[in-house]
C-alpha cells in the first residue's frame, strides 16, 4: 500500500511534467538574434521596447499593450483610440540611454518584453540581460523594412493572433511588392536622385544602408549621400549644391520653412523645381521615425513624389484604409484632409 | 625664440600674410569645383555691383556657401583666440581656456532646450547665445556673493560646479530627447560645425565678436596689469574688479558668439595664445593682435580641410583636438626648456 502511494505521490507529478512537455517544446521561440526565448502560453500583457516595437504590437493587439515608450501628445493622441492612447508612459529600454524603470515594468507585469530594430550582438546581449535579471522572455525582432511582412506574421505568431497577422502582413506584402514590382521596370535614368534632410538646417542626412533612409532605397530611388556605408552623418551647403538632388524629403518643418527663403537653396534643383516635401507625423511619422512598420502608409506617399508618372494613388484612401487597420480607428474625412492639406505633403 | 620687441610688426606682418594666402586659397578649394577666375568675377560683382555672368549654382556656392563659411571661421577662430588669452592673463594661468566660466555649458544646455521645443534655427542659436551668458553671469553673480580673499580662484571654482550643474542639465536634455529625431539633433550641434554658416547668421555673430575684441583692444595695456596681484594693480591706478568684469563680460560676448555659431570648438582659445606668446613675449597688447590673427588662419584652415577632405564633413572639433594635442606638447616642451 505504502508502495503504491509512494508511486502515486512521484507518478502524478512525472505524467503531468510529461504532458506540460509539448507544451512548452511548442513554445520555443527562436528570435532573430538566433536566442532561444521560452515563451508562456498565454501572453496578454506585453511591454514594447521601444517605439517600432510599440506600432507593430498596437496594430496586432492593442489589448496587450501595456503602455507606450512616451505620452501621445494631443494632435497625436486624436488618430487612435482614446483607450489606447491613454495608456501609461513607460518609457524604452534600449541599454545605456534607457528611460524606462526596471521597478515600474516589473509592476506592470508584463508576460512578455518585445523590441524591433537592430539584432546585433549589442541588442541581443541587452536582450540576454533584461530577461536574466526580470524572468520575462525577451523576443527581439529585426526590424528593416524590407522584411515588415516576415516581422508582422512573426510577432503575431508571438502574440498568438495569427489571424491579425496574416491580415496586417498580406498588406504590408502588397504595398511592398506590389511598389517594387512597378518600380522594377522604371529605367534607371528615369528615378530621381534624392537627399534626405533632417534637423532644422537640413544638413544631416543618411548613408547607404542607414535604416533612415531605407524608403528611398526600397523605392528604387538614388540617395545622393549613398556613395558611402554607414548611418547619419553631417554633410555641408556646398555638397548639397554639387549633388543637386532633384527631389529633397524631410522631417523637420523648420527646415522645410527655410529652404524656400534662404537663397543658396535655390541654386539646388529640387527647390526651384518645388519638390521638398515634408512627411506627415501623425500619429507616427511616414518617414523614417519611428523606423518602424508605420512607415508603410509612407511608402505609397513617396512612390507619388519619386514617380509622378507612374503612381498615382488615391491617398485619402489610402490613409483611411492603413490607419483603420494598423491603428484601430477610421479617420475623419475632414482629419485625412487636414493631414494631406499641410504645407508639403501634396505630391504635386 | 623669442624676437625681439623691434620684430613683432614683423611676425604680425608674417601671419597677416599668410592669413591673406589662407583666404584666397580656401575661397577656391571646395567640393564643388569652382575656377579661381570665377570666384574673383562673383566677389567683384557682389562688391562693386554689376552681373557676374556665372551660373546660379556656382555664385551660390562662392557667395552664400563659402563666402559667410570663410567669415564665420575667421571670426570664431579669431574670437576663441582673443578669448583665451585675455582669460590667460586674467586667471595669471596658462592653462585656462575660454570656456573657464561655463560658457560652452551654458550655450550647449541653451541649444539642447531649443532642439526639444522644435525651435527653428535662429531662435537655437539665440538660446544658444543667452544660455552662455547666463551661465557666466551666474558664475560672476555667485562668485561675487562668495567674495573671499583670492578672487580669482573663487571664480575658477564656481565656474567649474555650474559648469557641471548645466553639463547635468545637458544630459537630461539628451535623456528626454526622442532618441530618433532630437537626439541626433542635439549630438549633431554639441559636436560643433561651420555647415550652417548662412549670410543671415553672420551679423548676429560678428557683431558681438568685433564689439569684444574692440573692448579688448582698447584695455590691452592695463589687462597686462592683471597679471599683478590685486594689491600692485591698485597702486598703479587700476580698479581691478571693474576690469576684471569687463575683460569677462567681453571674453564671454565673444566665446558665446562663436559656440552659438559653430558649436563647441576646443584648443583654439587653449592653444593659440600660447604659440603668440612664443614668438612675442607675454606684452598682452602684442598677444592679443598675434592672437586674433593665428586664431583665424588656424580655425579658417581647419574648416577648409573640414569641408574639403570628404563628401560628409569632419566635426572642426575633432580635427583641432587632433591638431591640438601634438601641437600642444611640442609648444609645453618649447617652453618649459626654454625657461629652465
Amino acid at each position: 500500500m505504502v508502495g503504491r502511494a509512494l508511486a502515486r505521490r512521484l507518478l502524478v507529478p512525472l505524467l503531468a511534467l510529461l504532458a506540460a512537455l509539448p507544451a512548452f517544446a511548442s513554445r520555443e521561440f527562436i528570435d532573430d538574434a538566433g536566442r532561444k526565448v521560452q515563451l508562456p502560453d498565454r501572453i496578454d500583457r506585453v511591454y514594447a521596447a521601444g517605439p517600432p516595437a510599440s506600432v507593430l504590437v498596437f496594430a496586432l493587439a492593442p489589448e496587450k499593450l501595456i503602455g507606450w515608450t512616451r505620452h501621445f501628445r494631443d494632435d497625436e493622441s486624436e488618430w487612435v483610440p482614446r483607450k489606447y492612447a491613454d495608456l501609461p508612459e513607460l518609457g524604452r529600454l534600449t541599454g545605456r540611454g534607457s528611460t524606462a524603470n526596471v521597478e515600474v515594468l516589473l509592476q506592470a507585469k508584463p508576460d512578455l518584453i518585445v523590441d524591433i530594430g537592430a539584432t546585433s550582438a549589442t541588442f541581443a546581449s541587452l536582450a540576454d540581460r533584461t530577461q536574466a535579471q526580470t524572468g520575462i522572455p525577451y523576443v527581439l525582432l529585426d526590424g528593416r523594412l524590407d522584411t515588415t511582412a516576415r516581422q508582422i506574421e512573426r510577432l503575431a505568431a508571438v502574440l498568438g493572433t495569427p489571424e491579425r497577422g496574416k491580415e496586417l502582413s498580406a498588406y504590408a506584402a502588397e504595398v511592398i511588392d506590389g511598389l517594387r514590382a512597378k518600380i522594377a521596370r522604371i529605367a534607371p535614368d528615369q528615378r530621381p536622385q534624392v537627399y534626405y534632410a533632417r534637423g532644422p538646417q537640413g544638413l544631416v542626412t543618411g548613408l547607404e544602408g542607414s535604416i533612415n533612409v531605407e524608403m528611398i532605397e526600397l523605392l528604387g530611388a538614388r540617395n545622393v549621400a549613398g556613395g558611402e556605408r554607414g548611418g547619419l552623418t553631417n554633410v555641408g551647403l556646398e555638397q548639397v549644391v554639387l549633388w543637386d538632388p532633384q527631389v529633397i524629403v524631410t522631417n523637420d518643418p523648420n527646415f522645410y520653412r527655410d529652404v524656400w527663403k534662404l537663397p543658396v537653396w535655390n541654386s539646388v534643383g529640387a527647390v526651384r523645381k518645388k519638390r521638398v516635401y515634408l512627411s506627415p507625423h501623425l500619429p507616427f511619422g511616414w518617414f523614417d521615425f519611428p523606423p518602424g512598420a508605420n512607415r508603410l502608409i509612407g511608402l505609397a506617399w513617396l512612390a507619388d513624389i519619386l514617380y509622378p508618372d507612374t503612381f498615382h494613388h488615391d491617398l485619402a484612401r489610402e490613409v483611411k484604409r492603413f490607419y483603420t487597420l494598423f491603428y484601430h480607428q477610421e479617420p475623419a474625412d475632414a482629419q485625412v484632409e487636414r493631414l494631406l492639406a499641410e504645407p508639403g505633403v501634396a505630391p504635386r | 625664440m623669442m624676437l625681439p620687441r623691434s620684430r613683432f610688426p614683423l611676425a604680425l606682418a608674417g601671419v597677416v600674410a599668410a592669413l591673406a594666402i589662407l583666404v584666397a586659397w580656401s575661397f577656391t578649394v571646395g567640393r564643388f569645383a569652382v575656377a579661381p577666375s570665377d570666384v574673383v568675377r562673383a566677389l567683384w560683382a557682389s562688391l562693386f555691383g554689376g552681373e557676374s555672368g556665372l551660373a546660379r549654382n556656382v555664385e551660390a556656392v562662392v557667395l552664400q556657401v563659402r563666402a559667410p563659411r570663410v567669415a564665420a571661421a575667421l571670426a570664431v577662430g579669431a574670437a576663441l583666440a582673443a578669448a583665451g588669452a585675455a582669460y590667460q592673463n586674467l586667471f595669471r594661468n596658462p592653462l585656462v581656456s575660454p570656456d573657464i566660466l561655463g560658457v560652452a555649458a551654458g550655450c550647449a544646455l541653451g541649444a539642447g532646450i531649443a532642439v526639444l521645443a522644435s525651435l527653428p534655427i535662429a531662435a537655437i542659436q539665440a538660446f544658444a547665445f543667452v544660455g552662455g551668458l547666463i551661465a557666466v553671469g551666474l558664475v560672476v553673480a555667485i562668485g561675487t556673493w562668495i567674495g573671499g580673499r583670492d578672487p580669482i580662484l573663487t571664480l575658477v571654482l564656481t565656474g567649474v560646479v555650474v559648469g557641471s550643474a548645466f553639463g547635468a542639465g545637458i544630459a537630461l536634455v539628451k535623456y528626454v530627447a526622442d532618441p530618433y529625431n532630437q537626439l541626433p539633433a542635439i549630438t549633431f550641434w554639441l559636436l560643433g560645425s561651420f555647415t550652417g554658416a548662412l549670410p543671415r547668421d553672420l551679423p548676429a555673430t560678428l557683431i558681438p565678436i568685433a564689439l569684444s575684441v574692440a573692448v579688448l583692444w582698447l584695455l590691452r595695456w592695463r589687462i597686462d596689469v592683471l597679471a599683478l596681484s590685486e594689491d600692485e594693480a591698485r597702486s598703479l591706478g587700476v580698479d581691478v574688479r571693474r576690469l576684471r568684469l569687463v575683460v569677462i563680460v567681453a571674453a564671454t560676448l565673444a566665446t558665446a558668439s562663436a559656440v552659438s555659431l559653430a558649436g563647441t570648438i576646443g584648443w583654439v582659445g587653449l592653444l593659440v595664445p600660447h604659440a603668440a606668446r612664443l614668438v612675442t613675449g607675454a606684452a598682452f597688447a602684442r598677444v592679443l593682435p598675434l592672437s586674433l590673427a593665428i586664431g583665424a588662419a588656424f580655425m579658417l584652415a581647419v574648416d577648409t580641410a573640414c569641408r574639403t577632405l570628404f563628401a560628409t564633413e569632419l566635426p572642426p572639433g575633432v580635427v583641432t583636438a587632433f591638431i591640438g594635442t601634438p601641437a600642444f606638447v611640442v609648444l609645453l616642451a618649447a617652453a618649459f626648456r626654454r625657461s629652465a
